[in-house]
């Protein structure tokens, strides 16, 4: 086996694991194996999915997002209160994922001009708009928005069989997909992540470039938000918290590098199936809740240590 | 002692690194080993200190083989190696450097009485007794902290002292330094292993040279009685026609004009023009301010006064986008941190500069990079397989062309080079020189840093010597010699 294939190989083993897991259900749970299970598993996993992709942009930069889950409710919050102020569905879409670029960008912008840590940046606005969150909400949730057209982003279908969210996640995938392999800005956010100094010397913006990048993360938090509030008809000024490591994990498990500048979205979005697999194959099983979590657990440690083996 | 090694063999892999080498060093000589990079110099002596073990061969101590399976079982025999990049903790004190992994201690308490007694000892023996043992090793100079690593080396016991490019980054005084501690220790009976690239230093320094090429040994030279061409032959494998090729450029109208340049406090009131078609060197002592003129050029360091000029043009450089889009290029002094975005293949390296001219609305054309990488690597000579390697598995020579590929796509009309063939083997040399002469010939600007001084003297029109932020005077190539440019960059306005 040559070096090559030996590491095309590797990128491919979340993929393998995913198909080795499908498998394996398969065989264990009579129902895993049938299309409604597996539209119901997609739905289940795409707002983790929509949040990591954007989560995929800043990891590759080497920086992470911990915000998420707060724009995730701000936005929430938003379009609740756009819908209830008697606006139309694409205007409380609309200020929501507006209101997430802005947040992104706040986001972008201390990390890149302030040079703060995006740890501690996100970290920082993760309490502050959660705070926000709550503030607009006066703490308690918003519901019953009374709009088909609202109802259909969550909950609805295209041809009356793929879901909605499922729909948004793959267009959404085949976007960042496009974006992160044919770009300029693409390539310009692997040589920021890979050697900042070099690319600055070689003329990339990389403050834009990072601006960019979380003002992204910010508008697919809003988006995950979005399909939230329309599918539980309710928005929660407390929704998203931990979000953030649900989607860490897919990228992590889809084998982005957290150092940067090594990564793709094929491999966050086997992450997220991955997860979303493994939580309904359990369920499936009538495996109790507490179980789940150490199965869980146990499966990324053991990813990340095959994905480590081949390195040494 | 006498230590021989006979029949050396190691492979990585299906690869090859030596094959059959016979190396040998006597206690109180200074034996060069020199060859191009991945001749196996490198792992040679990283067998012969432990770190790796040879797959074939023997090595001998006095006539009695031994087994070297690790660097500890290396120093038990007295053989210690010092790297390029020096094995220090920045953030621990000297002592605790000199004394890592074996500290003197009672029952786990350390003795720090008795350590900083034998520390201050070893450091006067290596010139160092300025430096305070409870100093961090960070503020050290590099010059300095090298000779805390021998100090450290001594007090292994060492018999046998490998130093791997240990002038690589040291300042013309702290290698005068170097060279006096190198002597007393040869004179002490210690047998010292020079690995360096820069040939003039193995003539004044080493009694003996052996050349390895491909990870074979080419033979053994008394210094006394071998020359420059001699030995570059046995490394390179032919007669290297030309050191430094000749240019004959008619020179064109001045392009770059820097009138009264000042930075942050590194340079003041800099001066000088560049014509098209023209090489300046600058030469001077490391932290003269040479790299800051480049830098402050380029937008990245703030200029704080002055005015630079293009073609007559005044121009408003803050970043090294406005740098780039006048026209200027910068191959940086360190490849590996500035210049290269490792992991990424060649192809990926050499269109990062000017990737948009590949590209159509912001979406890159696979066909048209494709094909201008193809065409940078034949006009560059540039040796890989393909366009789709990691750099990192590339010789320095070839790195450093990916840099030149960078910039050559749009040919620019001024380029900065700062140290450009720094860590490239001698053939790899030749050629970088021959395209900063094809760029001149094209009527680019060329202003080429350089602390290797025969370099800056062969391949520059005029010549700037800086000295401690000051400009100390330009002066014709043709006429001046090493001594004037050494006296004019230790002594500064003084002198010129």
């Amino acid at each position: 086996m040559t070096p090559q294939h030996k590491a095309t190989l590797q990128r491919l083993g979340p993929f393998l694991a995913l198909v080795g897991v499908c498998i394996a259900l398969a065989f264990m749970s009579p129902n895993f194996l049938t299309v409604s299970n597996a539209f119901d598993v997609m739905r289940q996993v795409s707002i983790n999915a929509v949040i990591a992709f954007g989560m995929t942009l800043s990891i590759l930069l080497g920086g992470i997002d911990l915000s998420v889950g707060s724009i995730l409710a701000v936005s929430s919050v938003l379009a609740a209160m756009s819908m209830k102020s008697g606006e139309g569905a694409a205007v409380a879409v609309g200020v929501a994922v507006i209101a997430g670029a802005v947040m992104g960008s706040l986001n972008g912008v201390v990390i890149a001009k302030g040079k703060v840590a995006p740890f501690i940046a996100t970290l920082g606005t993760m309490t502050l708009l959660r705070g926000v969150a709550l503030v607009l909400s006066n703490g308690s949730p918003i519901s019953d928005f009374s709009s088909n057209l609202f109802a259909m982003l969550g909950g609805g279908y295209v041809a009356r069989l793929i879901p909605v969210p499922v729909v948004a996640m793959l267009v959404m995938f085949a976007v960042f997909w496009f974006v992160l392999t044919r770009t300029v800005f693409g390539r310009h956010v692997y040589a920021t992540g890979g050697n900042a100094e070099a690319a600055k010397l070689s003329g990339v913006d990389t403050d834009r470039v990072q601006i960019l990048v979380y003002t992204v993360s910010g508008a697919m938090a809003a988006i995950a938000g979005v399909i939230l509030t329309s599918r539980l008809d309710s928005a929660q000024p407390t929704a998203g918290a931990g979000y953030e490591l649900d989607a860490i994990t897919a990228v992590v498990l889809g084998g982005t590098s957290l150092a940067g500048g090594r990564g793709w979205i094929f491999g966050t979005l086997v992450g997220a199936l991955l997860i979303g697999v493994l939580n309904n194959g359990l369920n499936l099983m009538g495996v109790s809740a507490f179980y789940q979590l150490v199965v869980k657990g146990a499966v990324i440690l053991l990813a990340v240590l095959l994905d480590r083996g081949g390195k040494t | 002692m006498n230590l021989t090694m006979k029949g050396i063999s190691k492979s990585f892999g299906p690869v090859r690194v030596l094959d059959g080498v016979d190396f040998a060093i006597a206690g109180g000589e200074i034996h060069a080993l020199v060859g191009e990079n991945g001749a196996g110099k490198s792992t040679l002596m990283k067998i012969l200190c432990g770190a790796h073990t040879a797959d074939a061969g023997s090595i001998l101590i006095d006539g009695e083989p031994v087994t070297i399976r690790s660097t500890r079982e290396g120093e038990a025999l007295g053989i210690a190696i010092i790297h390029q990049e020096l094995n220090m903790i920045p953030q621990l004190s000297v002592l605790d450097n000199l004394f890592l992994g074996r500290e003197p201690n009672h029952f786990g308490v350390i003795e720090r009485g008795r350590m900083e007694a034998q520390a201050r000892s070893w450091l006067s023996k290596v010139g160092a007794a300025q430096v305070e043992p409870e100093r961090r090793a960070e503020t050290l100079s590099i010059g300095l902290q090298q000779l805390v690593e021998i100090a450290k080396a001594l007090s292994l016991n060492a018999r046998v002292l490998i130093m791997d490019e240990p002038t690589a980054s040291l300042t013309e005084r702290e290698i005068t330094t170097l060279f006096v501690i190198m002597r007393e220790l040869k004179a002490r009976g210690v047998g010292i292993v020079y690995v360096s690239h820069r040939m003039e230093e193995l003539f004044s320094i080493c009694d003996k040279v052996s050349v390895l090429r491909d990870g074979h040994f080419v033979g053994e030279r008394q210094v006394a009685q071998t020359n420059f061409n001699e030995i570059v032959q046995m490394m390179v494998g032919r007669e290297l026609k030309e050191r430094f090729p000749k240019r004959e450029v008619a020179l064109g109208p001045v392009r770059l004009k820097v009138d009264d340049l000042c930075d942050e406090g590194h340079i003041h009131h800099i001066h000088f023009e560049v014509h098209g078609g023209e090489v300046l060197g600058m030469a001077g002592l490391i932290g003269a301010g040479r790299s800051e003129i480049l830098n402050t050029l380029f937008g990245v360091n703030r200029r704080t006064s002055g005015e630079v000029r293009l073609d007559g043009r005044l121009l408003a450089i803050r970043r090294p986008i406005d740098a780039i889009a006048a026209g200027l290029g910068f191959v940086t002094e360190d490849r590996k941190s500035q210049g290269l975005v490792l992991g990424w293949s060649l192809r990926e390296n050499s269109t990062l500069v000017h990737l948009a001219k590949y590209a159509h609305v912001g979406i890159v054309n696979r066909t048209a990079e494709d094909a201008a990488v193809k065409a940078l690597m034949e006009e560059l000579h540039i040796r890989a397989r393909d366009a789709e390697l990691d750099v990192k598995s590339l010789s320095g020579g070839n790195q450093q062309k990916v840099v030149f590929a960078k910039w050559l796509a749009r040919p620019p009309k001024v380029l900065l080079l700062d140290e450009p063939t720094r860590g490239v083997d001698v053939g790899g040399k030749a050629e970088i020189y021959q395209i900063i002469n094809r760029l001149a010939a094209a009527g680019t600007a060329i202003v080429m840093v350089s602390s290797e001084l025969p370099e800056v003297l062969a391949m520059s029109d005029r010549i700037l010597v800086m000295c401690e932020g000051q400009q100390a005077g330009i002066f014709d190539a043709r006429t001046t010699t090493q001594e004037q440019i050494m006296t004019a960059a230790t002594q500064g306005l003084r002198a010129a």
